[in-house]
This record gives C-alpha cells, sequence and structure tokens, in this order.
C-alpha cells in the first residue's frame, strides 16, 4: 500500500513540475527588446529599426512564416514584445523585403497617429498608398498609429527569400515617427491578411506573437 | 415540534412571505441598476426585461430556497435516532398540478412578453438580420460596422460613405448600424448602447438603438475571433447633433484622399484577397 501511494505521490510530483515549466514557458513569452531612449531638443527619442520578411528562416521554428525582425545592437532578432518610452518620439524605419499582398480593408491604407500625418517611403513623404501595394502594415490599434507598408515589386531584382536580408536586397524602406504618450500596454499587428498557406491570410504568423504581432510596453 | 401534516402549507406560507419581502427590493433597488443602464431606449428597455425575468424568478428561487432550509430543519435525524429509510414516495396530485402550472405559465408569459418586447424595441438592440421585421419610423440614420481581425472601423452611407476608426452618433436620432465583417465572425457589442450583433462576412445584420443622452460607451468584440480578440475593444461617443456635424466634416476632409480607395458602399463586401498564395 505504501509503495502503491509513494508512486503515485512521485507521479503527482513530476506531472506537477512539468505543468510549472509549461506555465512558466507561456508566461515567460519572447524575449523583450528595450529601445534606448534618449534626449534630444527636450523631447524623449528613441530610434526603432524593424525589418519585414517573407519567411524567417533559421531565426524561428516555424522557417516559411513571415516575420518581423527588429535590429538590437546592429544584430536582427526575432523578438516582436518591445519596451519604449513613454511620452517619446519613436522614429521608426522599417526595411521591407516582401511583396504586395493587398490590404482586405482598403481603409487601412491611409496613415494615422503619426507626427505630421505623413510617413515616407524610400524618403518620399506620402500620406497613403495603393492598398492593393501594401505588404503588411504597422499598427498600434490603442495608439490610433496605423502605417501602410509598401511592398517590393514583383519584377525587382535581388529579392530576398529568407531573413535576416541584407539592405543590398531589394527592399523598400518606410520611416515615420509617432508619440508614444502615458505609460501601457499594447499590442500591435499587421492588418494585411499575409499569412501565405492559411485561410483568409490570417492564420499561423498572424495569430501568433513573435512574427507579426506583438507587445509594445510604454513605460 | 413538526407534524407529519401540513409541511405543504408551512412552505407555500413561508414562501409566499419570502416573496413579499424580496419583491419589492427586486423592483425597487435591484431592477433599476440592472445592466446595460438607460442610455438608449433600447437599453432602458433592456433593463425593464431584465427587471421582468427577475420578477418572475423570483417567487420560484424563493421557493427552492425555503423548500431546502425547510428540509434540513424538518426532516435532519435528531440525536440518537436509528437511520431509518424513508416514507415511500407516491405521486401528489395537486403539489405536480400547481408545479406544472405555475412554471408552464411563467415559461408561457416570458415566451410572449419577450416576443412582443423583441418586436416593440425592433429587435431590442440585437441583429435582426439583412430584413428585419419590424423597423423603426421616420428618418434613420445608417452606419455600418465593419469587424476584421482586430479592428472594428465604421463607414458613415449618408456622408459619402466615409469610413472611420472611431464610433460616433449623434443624439435622439433613430440609428441602424448594418454589421457585417470582412474575415472571421465578430460581433459588435456597443454596450451602454444595449446593441450586440453578429459580424458575419458577407452577411448585412442591421441593429436599431436611439440614443438618448450624450455619453461615451464601451465598444468590444463578443465573438472569440482570434490572437487580439481581448484586444478588439474601444469607444464610442453619442454626441450633439451640431458636435456630430462637425466631426463627420472633419472625418471626410481627413479621410477624402482614401476614398477613391473604398469600394463602393455595400452591405456586406466579400473578402478580398481571400488568401495569400504560398
Amino acid at each position: 500500500m505504501r509503495t502503491k501511494v509513494a508512486i503515485l505521490a512521485a507521479c503527482v510530483a513530476v506531472v506537477g513540475v512539468l505543468i510549472g515549466f509549461y506555465v512558466t514557458l507561456l508566461a515567460s513569452g519572447p524575449t523583450p527588446y528595450t529601445v534606448p531612449a534618449a534626449q534630444a531638443a527636450g523631447s524623449r527619442t528613441a530610434n526603432l529599426t524593424l525589418q519585414t520578411v517573407a519567411a524567417v528562416g533559421e531565426l524561428a521554428p516555424n522557417e516559411n512564416w513571415v516575420s518581423y525582425l527588429v535590429r538590437e545592437r546592429g544584430v536582427w532578432h526575432r523578438s516582436t514584445v518591445w519596451t519604449l518610452p513613454a511620452n517619446a518620439l519613436v522614429h521608426v524605419t522599417i526595411y521591407n523585403f516582401d511583396g504586395k499582398s493587398g490590404l482586405r480593408n482598403p481603409f487601412l491604407a491611409q496613415a494615422r497617429g503619426i507626427v505630421g500625418g505623413r510617413f515616407a517611403i524610400d524618403g518620399k513623404p506620402v500620406s497613403l498608398i495603393n492598398p492593393d501595394d501594401a505588404s503588411h502594415t504597422f499598427a498600434i490599434p490603442a495608439l490610433g498609429v496605423i502605417v501602410p507598408i509598401m511592398g517590393v515589386g514583383d519584377n525587382a531584382p535581388h529579392q530576398c527569400d529568407e531573413a535576416p536580408c541584407a539592405l543590398s536586397d531589394a527592399h523598400e524602406t518606410i520611416t515615420f515617427t509617432f508619440r508614444t504618450g502615458q505609460p501601457g500596454h499594447y499590442r500591435w499587428q499587421c492588418f494585411v491578411p499575409c499569412a501565405a498557406g492559411f485561410v483568409y491570410g490570417f492564420g499561423g504568423p498572424m495569430q501568433t506573437i513573435g512574427y507579426m504581432d506583438g507587445y509594445v510596453d510604454v513605460v | 415540534m413538526w407534524s407529519s401534516r401540513g409541511h405543504g402549507a408551512r412552505i407555500a406560507a413561508l414562501t409566499v412571505i419570502g416573496t413579499a419581502i424580496v419583491l419589492p427590493l427586486v423592483v425597487f433597488v435591484l431592477g433599476p441598476n440592472m445592466p446595460p443602464g438607460k442610455g438608449t431606449t433600447v437599453a432602458s428597455s433592456q433593463v425593464t426585461d431584465n427587471t421582468v425575468l427577475l420578477v418572475v424568478m423570483t417567487p420560484f428561487t424563493v421557493f427552492i430556497l425555503v423548500y431546502l432550509v425547510y428540509a434540513v430543519v424538518a426532516f435532519r435525524a435528531k440525536p440518537g435516532e436509528s437511520l431509518v429509510d424513508g416514507a415511500p414516495l407516491r405521486g401528489h396530485f395537486r403539489a405536480q398540478l400547481a408545479w406544472l402550472v405555475s412554471t408552464t405559465a411563467a415559461v408561457l408569459f416570458l415566451a410572449i412578453f419577450g416576443t412582443t418586447e423583441l418586436l416593440a424595441d425592433n429587435g431590442a438592440g440585437g441583429g435582426s438580420g439583412p430584413n428585419p421585421v419590424t423597423k423603426p419610423g421616420g428618418a434613420v440614420l445608417p452606419v455600418q460596422v465593419i469587424g476584421q481581425q482586430w479592428e472594428f472601423t465604421y463607414r458613415y452611407p449618408t456622408y459619402g460613405g466615409v469610413e472611420t476608426a472611431t464610433l460616433v452618433v449623434p443624439v435622439g436620432r433613430e440609428i441602424a448600424f448594418h454589421v457585417t465583417s470582412l474575415d472571421a465572425i465578430h460581433s459588435f457589442w456597443a454596450y451602454e448602447l444595449g446593441v450586440k450583433a453578429d459580424a458575419n462576412p458577407g452577411v448585412d445584420n442591421v441593429a436599431y438603438v436611439k440614443p438618448e443622452k450624450v455619453a461615451s460607451f464601451h465598444i468590444r468584440c463578443a465573438e472569440l475571433c482570434g490572437l487580439w480578440h481581448g484586444y478588439m475593444s474601444d469607444t464610442g461617443y453619442v454626441v450633439s447633433d451640431a458636435t456630430f456635424a462637425s466631426w463627420i466634416k472633419a472625418r471626410q476632409r481627413q479621410f477624402a484622399p482614401i476614398m477613391k480607395y473604398l469600394p463602393k458602399y455595400a452591405t456586406s463586401y466579400t473578402p478580398d484577397p481571400p488568401f495569400r498564395a504560398g
């Protein structure tokens, strides 16, 4: 009888430890990246540099999934949880190496919530793009921020198939600035149905934090 | 202390007394504070409906609780009493009849009352599909609610079909929400307005409401729709006519550039692109 109780207790303990590991793994999530803050002209500022790729490659278990990457000290990481300074101007640069998918809701092709209402594509200021040319969007809905990301043309030479891509590959450079405001925990996401091979393009990388979605912690 | 006869009479008497005590509290204290408040005609009706439901269920709830407490007190074993089997159960025609008649009457009343309320309130804030059985008379302001993973946007067909990311409606005017979706099934829940209507792709789900006071209200998706369902919430605003007029003009100016790319206003849209090849 004592042996059976001991075996049962051991099994319960093992299961408990496994559950603990699983919960810890879930709670920890992706490694956050703290974007360094600076002081410029009386304002707090931060520079966030991203790239979007059609396939994340060996940087993630799902090599064929579309993804955002963030540059930290010159190195590209697959992290979509970022810490940003509160009440700061965040200068965002996005190098997009992915093709055009098209927005399902064309309304989202006009930028909102950014400083001056305009963003730049390869240095040219615009307020919107043709919705069919959108490759992705960068959006923080709770802050009212949405910026469409122009896709690389189908016939562009030197297209990058897999991350991390180099700036010598075909890409579009998107730059804009937004203000973070009060501290808070916000989600960000892509609104383009860009998940290849999934129903309505909104499965897989669009439903998994670490690819086309993430959090912005404003502190 | 307890005779074997008279249990029924005592339980009935206690039920009547308990109901007499609880009912005024339900009607005058709990009822007026029932959700979703009185921000619109529909919401006010829902408060009344919830109060009526509570009133109908009160005597039954009191009866069940009285029976439970009475049984615990009256039928418990006395100290030293040996464990014996209970008396054999036999049918009690009058008790069965009373239960059947009272519960049937309650259910039938609620069915008739509920149907009447649905018709009187033009759907009571719920989506009535593309062809509602009843419609409000007079002028109606149509506002299209478009669900998408994971945000609601809004189109105003009587203002050139302008689309906005914020929902603003004028006070004192009948609104017809045309709720649809571009991808998965969502549910448009404007809590204080008393509106909750499913957003299905390819379907125009119409819900009527008439805001009665200037206020803000919570909007959230009430249908599990994917990763960011829990974040699919927003704040809407009921504003004066003048404020609404200036707001919609400002939005028409702001979103004029994108208007040439928006599809012609339709009651629903086919998801396009349907998927990304890969």
